[in-house]
C-alpha cells in the first residue's frame, strides 16, 4: 500500500473517532464555516476581482470583459464564460497541463450558480442585437487548496462580479458603468462522513469523505443549483437537511460580506 | 431563454400527451453488442443510447491501477449527429462533467474490491438526444454492468424531474428542458440511496422536496423495467450441458 494510502487510513481513523465525540479536528461545530474574508478589486488590470480566504484556502477570481458575438439562440444577451485553473502552486496534487476533471466540474458548478440565479442582467449587456454583446470571462485561480475550493470560488466569482466595471470607454462604447447584478448566489458544500454532515470541509475531511453535496441558493431563499460529487450515497433526508442549512448559511454569508 | 410562446400544457396534458408525473415510453434491450462483456440499448422517449462494459481487465496506463480495488472509468460521448446542430466530435467540458457524475452514480454499488489492480470500463454513446441523456446513459450502463457479470450491491436507476410553467414534471422532454425553469436529475438504488443528484434552474425548498420525490418515483418505475429486461434475457438461457465429452 502506498504511503499516502496508509496515512489516509490513519487520518480517517482519527477523524472518525472525533466525529463519534461530536468534534472536528479544528474545533469547529459540524455546521460552522471557517473564517471568511473577501478582498475586492485586488487586480487593477481586471474589470473586477476578488481574493477570497476561507480559513487557509485562498482563491483569486478575476473578471475580464470584451465585446464579441452573441450565441445565435440568444442574440440579445451577453455571454458568460467561466474557467477554473487548478494551478500546481496550490496543492501537491495539482498538475500542470489541460484542465482536469475536477477543474472542469468546479468551473461548471461556479458557472451554474452565476447563470441559473440570473445574477448578471445579460439583456443589459447587448450592444447591437444579434451582432455584438459583452462577453464576461470569469476566471477562477486557486492559490491554496486547504479544502472546499468550490464554495470559495463561487463566493469569489460573485464578489468579483459585484466589483466589475464594464470597460465601455476602452472600446469606444460610451462611459464605463457597473455591471448590473440582480442576485447573489451562494454555494454551500457539505460532506457526509460516518452518518454526520459536515459543512465547509477542510482538505483532510474532504479526502476521507465519500460524498459531497453542494447547494447553491439565491437571495430569495430558492435553490438554483446542486451537485453531488464523490463515490458515496446520500439519503433523501440528508439532502433536505443540507438544503435547509445551506439556505441559512448562505443568508448569513450574503448579509455579512456581499450586501453592503 | 425564459419567455416563449410554447404552451406546455393543454387540458392537463403535456406536449407529447403525457401527464405531469408520467415517464416517456422506455424500451430496453440487454446484450446488444457481441464484443463487449456487457451491453444495453435504451430508448427513453426520443433518446437513443447504447452502453457497453469491458472488464474487469488490465489497466492501461498502468500507473492508474489501485492495489486494493478496481478503478471504474465512464465515458459519456455524444455522436455528432445526435443533436440538432452538429456537435464537434470528441469530449467537451460538459461530457467530462457528465462522465464524472455518472461514474460516481454507479461506483457506490460496484464491488470494486473484488478486482484489485484492474479496471471496469463503461462506454456510453448517445446516438440520438432528446433531454435526459445522462439518466438514460446511467440506466443503460447499470444494466450493461449486470450483463457483464460485474458484482454489484444493487441496481442503479436514474430519472429527472423538471419544472415548466410553474408545474413540476417527471422526465422532461427537449422542449421542457430547453424552455423549462428547472432540471433535477437523480440516480438511486431501489432502496432510495441517492448516488447522483444535480440541479439547475430555480426551485423553492418545497418544490425541491416534491421534485426529489417525483424523480425518485420515476427511478422506481425504471428499476422495474431494468429488472424485467435482465430477467427476460437470462431466464431464456439454457444451462450448459452437464456432461462434457473429452476429445480422444
Amino acid at each position: 500500500m502506498p504511503v499516502s494510502d496508509v496515512l489516509s487510513e490513519i487520518k480517517k481513523d482519527y477523524l472518525y473517532n472525533l466525529v463519534l465525540k461530536g468534534e472536528r479536528a479544528d474545533g469547529r461545530s459540524f455546521e460552522q464555516y471557517r473564517e471568511i474574508s473577501i478582498e475586492k478589486n485586488v487586480v487593477r488590470k481586471a474589470e473586477g476581482s476578488a481574493l477570497v480566504k476561507l480559513g487557509q484556502t485562498q482563491v483569486l477570481v478575476g473578471v475580464k470583459m470584451q465585446p464579441g458575438e452573441p450565441f445565435p439562440d440568444t442574440p440579445n444577451r451577453g455571454v458568460i464564460i467561466t474557467n477554473a485553473e487548478l494551478v500546481p502552486l496550490a496543492s501537491p496534487t495539482f498538475e500542470p497541463g489541460p484542465p482536469s476533471e475536477v477543474g472542469i466540474e468546479l468551473a461548471r458548478v461556479v458557472d451554474r450558480g452565476v447563470r441559473e440565479s440570473k445574477a448578471v442582467d445579460l439583456e443589459a449587456l447587448c450592444i447591437v442585437p444579434g451582432k455584438q454583446v459583452w462577453i464576461i470571462f470569469i476566471d477562477v485561480h486557486i492559490l491554496d487548496d486547504c479544502g472546499n475550493i468550490l464554495d470559495a470560488s463561487s463566493l469569489g466569482a460573485i464578489a468579483a462580479l459585484l466589483t466589475t466595471r464594464v470597460p465601455a470607454s476602452k472600446f469606444d462604447l460610451g462611459e464605463d458603468y457597473s455591471l448590473p447584478i440582480k442576485d447573489i448566489p451562494i454555494a454551500t458544500t457539505a460532506i457526509e462522513f460516518g452518518d454526520v454532515l459536515m459543512f465547509d470541509p477542510d482538505v483532510d475531511e474532504q479526502s476521507i469523505a465519500n460524498t459531497r453535496l453542494t447547494v447553491i441558493t439565491t437571495a430569495s431563499g430558492n435553490i438554483c443549483g446542486m451537485q453531488k460529487s464523490g463515490k458515496g450515497t446520500l439519503k433523501q433526508e440528508q439532502i433536505y437537511r443540507i438544503v435547509d442549512i445551506a439556505c441559512e448559511k448562505a443568508k448569513e454569508i450574503r448579509e455579512k460580506f456581499l450586501e453592503a | 431563454m425564459d419567455e416563449t410562446d410554447i404552451t406546455f400544457f393543454k387540458d392537463g396534458f403535456r406536449l407529447d400527451g403525457r401527464r405531469a408525473e408520467e415517464l416517456r415510453p422506455v424500451k430496453m434491450e440487454v446484450g446488444v453488442l457481441a464484443r463487449a462483456d456487457g451491453s444495453c440499448y435504451i430508448e427513453m422517449g426520443g433518446n437513443k443510447v447504447i452502453a457497453a462494459v469491458y472488464g474487469p481487465r488490465e489497466v492501461h496506463p498502468r500507473h492508474l491501477q489501485e492495489v486494493t480495488r478496481a478503478i471504474v472509468r465512464y465515458r459519456y460521448n455524444m455522436a455528432s449527429f445526435s443533436v440538432e446542430e452538429r456537435k464537434r466530435p470528441g469530449p467537451d467540458r460538459r461530457s467530462y462533467e457528465l462522465s464524472k457524475v455518472s461514474r460516481e452514480a454507479l461506483e457506490p454499488v460496484i464491488l470494486t474490491s473484488y478486482f484489485p489492480r484492474s479496471v471496469i470500463d463503461v462506454f456510453v454513446e448517445v446516438l440520438q438526444a432528446d433531454a435526459g441523456t445522462r439518466t438514460a446513459g446511467i440506466n443503460a450502463a447499470a444494466v450493461a454492468l449486470a450483463d457483464a457479470g460485474i458484482p454489484m450491491k444493487s441496481m442503479i436507476s436514474a430519472c429527472a424531474a423538471g419544472k415548466v410553467d410553474d408545474t413540476l414534471v417527471l422526465d422532461p422532454m427537449k422542449e421542457e428542458d430547453n424552455f423549462g425553469q428547472a432540471d433535477l436529475p437523480i440516480a438511486m438504488t431501489p432502496n432510495g440511496e441517492i448516488t447522483l443528484i444535480q440541479m439547475d434552474g430555480g426551485l423553492t425548498p418545497d418544490e425541491l422536496h416534491q421534485a426529489v420525490e417525483m424523480a425518485m418515483k420515476g427511478c422506481r418505475d425504471i428499476y422495474e423495467i431494468q429488472r424485467k429486461c435482465l430477467v427476460e434475457k437470462y431466464s431464456q438461457l439454457e444451462a450448459p450441458a452437464e456432461e462434457v465429452h473429452a476429445c480422444e
